[in-house]
């Protein structure tokens, strides 16, 4: 569950937010420049809200008094640019934010991500599918209390999407970890999204079901 | 001959100086590049004085601070250091004209390090110190072999300030560059022609590891 009740302002863009994520996959869909980007660096931490709230299962990450580091937050985040560490193998990356005690292992977001094989490599002789598997293990190994993607499937081609999307769905359906999706693709919303937020120039313009939204 | 004793005494205090750059260095050029704050300006400007100052005019302030009825040396002749005239001195005159030059170095280095990396890293659960050591630096490590190379081929090569707070006390502050001026001056010109490719073949290793270094650096990331 994760309340956002937040204004973000930066130079002209105002960004509004006052929304209850209660769905397993929430998709924030919308042009670019809308605020999608800007929305998950605000629940990460990346960014500073002007003013209000950000809850996640009943902790507050942001308010009047609280405004809580990146490091504190547990937020797993897959930027659109992925940001796999250039100095470290794929297994030193997929560890590095591992918390002691946690179940999640490696070898079963390993296996459920089918990285085992390229534990070893470095992260520049990884394809650009390789690369989105790693950097989906990496923030699912710090065991997050959501899940936050970032465009994961734009940079790449429609081949290659067909073949990453089961990995996401297998982790919404194994994981019990809430997702917030940002895409401005359909297809997308349509396999992946339970509830759908569509953002446009930093308002929440319309929300629901996929069918509901898309219609 | 003093040939050899000269040659250690720079290369050691040399080091010793690179050695303790490295930590306020460090600090120094992560501050510059990643925080705003106030007095930053004044902070750079400070940092750089050394480079653009006379460095006999920093040996000057130095001597002023740590003579023994200055500031800084009162304090410390009170835990029972003396500074001016002894190594100490030699380190101290080395470590502050070569600073600058270090942390100009890795500032650029850090500045040339991608924060979403950080970032990410942050999220991941790194905090802050985390960050830097397990990421920020080793993504900057040519730049900071690269500013401790030049930080101590700077303290090899440091005359003004030596000679203003350590003077030239054969066996105890003589060091190279010293030598070399003082042997000139009073014409043994063999030793000072014998130190002078001392001094040119310790600062082509010294260079030569720092390519090969920042070479090898390069190949990995």
């Amino acid at each position: 569950m994760i309340d956002l009740d937040f204004t973000l302002t930066q130079g002209e863009f105002v960004l509004e937010v006052h929304q209850r994520l209660d769905q397993p996959v929430t998709v924030l869909f919308g042009p670019s420049g809308s605020g999608k980007t800007t929305t998950l660096d605000a629940i990460a931490g990346l960014r500073k809200p002007s003013r209000g709230t950000i809850v996640v299962n009943g902790r507050a990450l942001f308010n009047a008094r609280v405004n809580l580091p990146p490091h504190q937050r547990h937020i797993g985040y897959v930027p659109q640019d992925i940001a796999l560490f250039p100095h470290l193998d794929v297994r030193r990356n997929v560890l590095y934010g591992q918390r002691p005690g946690q179940k999640l292992s490696l070898d079963i977001v390993a296996s459920m991500l089918e990285i085992g094989s390229l534990l070893d490599r470095g992260v520049s002789m990884l394809s650009g599918g390789e690369r989105q598997r790693v950097a989906l293990a990496r923030a699912l190994m710090s065991a997050p209390d959501v899940l936050l993607l970032d465009e994961p499937l734009a940079a790449v081609d429609l081949e290659l999407r067909r073949r990453i999307l089961p990995y996401l769905e297998r982790v919404r359906d194994e994981l019990s970890v809430p997702i917030v999706y940002v895409t401005h693709d359909r297809e997308e919303v349509r396999r992946l999204a339970d509830s759908v937020l569509v953002l446009d120039r930093g308002s929440v313009v319309r929300s629901g079901s996929p069918e509901e939204v898309l219609e | 001959m003093d040939v050899w004793q000269i040659t250690t005494f720079t290369i050691a205090t040399a080091l010793g100086a690179t050695v303790l750059m490295i930590p306020p260095g460090l600090a120094l050029a992560w501050l510059l590049a990643r925080r705003r704050f106030r007095g930053r300006l004044f902070l750079e400007t400070l940092i750089s004085l050394p480079l653009v100052m006379p460095p006999v005019a920093t040996g000057l302030i130095l001597l002023l601070l740590f003579a023994p009825r200055g500031p800084l040396g009162r304090l410390l002749a009170s835990i029972g250091i003396d500074v001016v005239f002894t190594w100490r001195a030699v380190v101290l005159a080395m470590t502050v004209m070569g600073l600058p030059l270090f942390v100009r170095t890795v500032r650029a280095g850090i500045e040339q390090v991608d924060r979403r990396y950080e970032a990410m890293a942050a999220t991941l659960g790194a905090p802050p110190l985390r960050v830097f050591f397990s990421i920020t630096l080793p993504l900057a490590f040519p730049a900071l072999i690269a500013g401790a190379v030049l930080g101590f081929a700077r303290a090899l090569g440091e005359f003004g300030a030596t000679i203003m707070i350590a003077g030239s006390i054969p066996g105890v502050t003589r060091t190279l560059p010293v030598a070399i001026y003082t042997f000139t001056e009073i014409g043994r010109d063999r030793e000072a022609a014998l130190l002078l490719l001392i001094s040119a073949g310790i600062a082509f290793a010294a260079l030569w590891v720092s390519n090969y270094l920042s070479a090898r650096a390069g190949l990995r990331a």
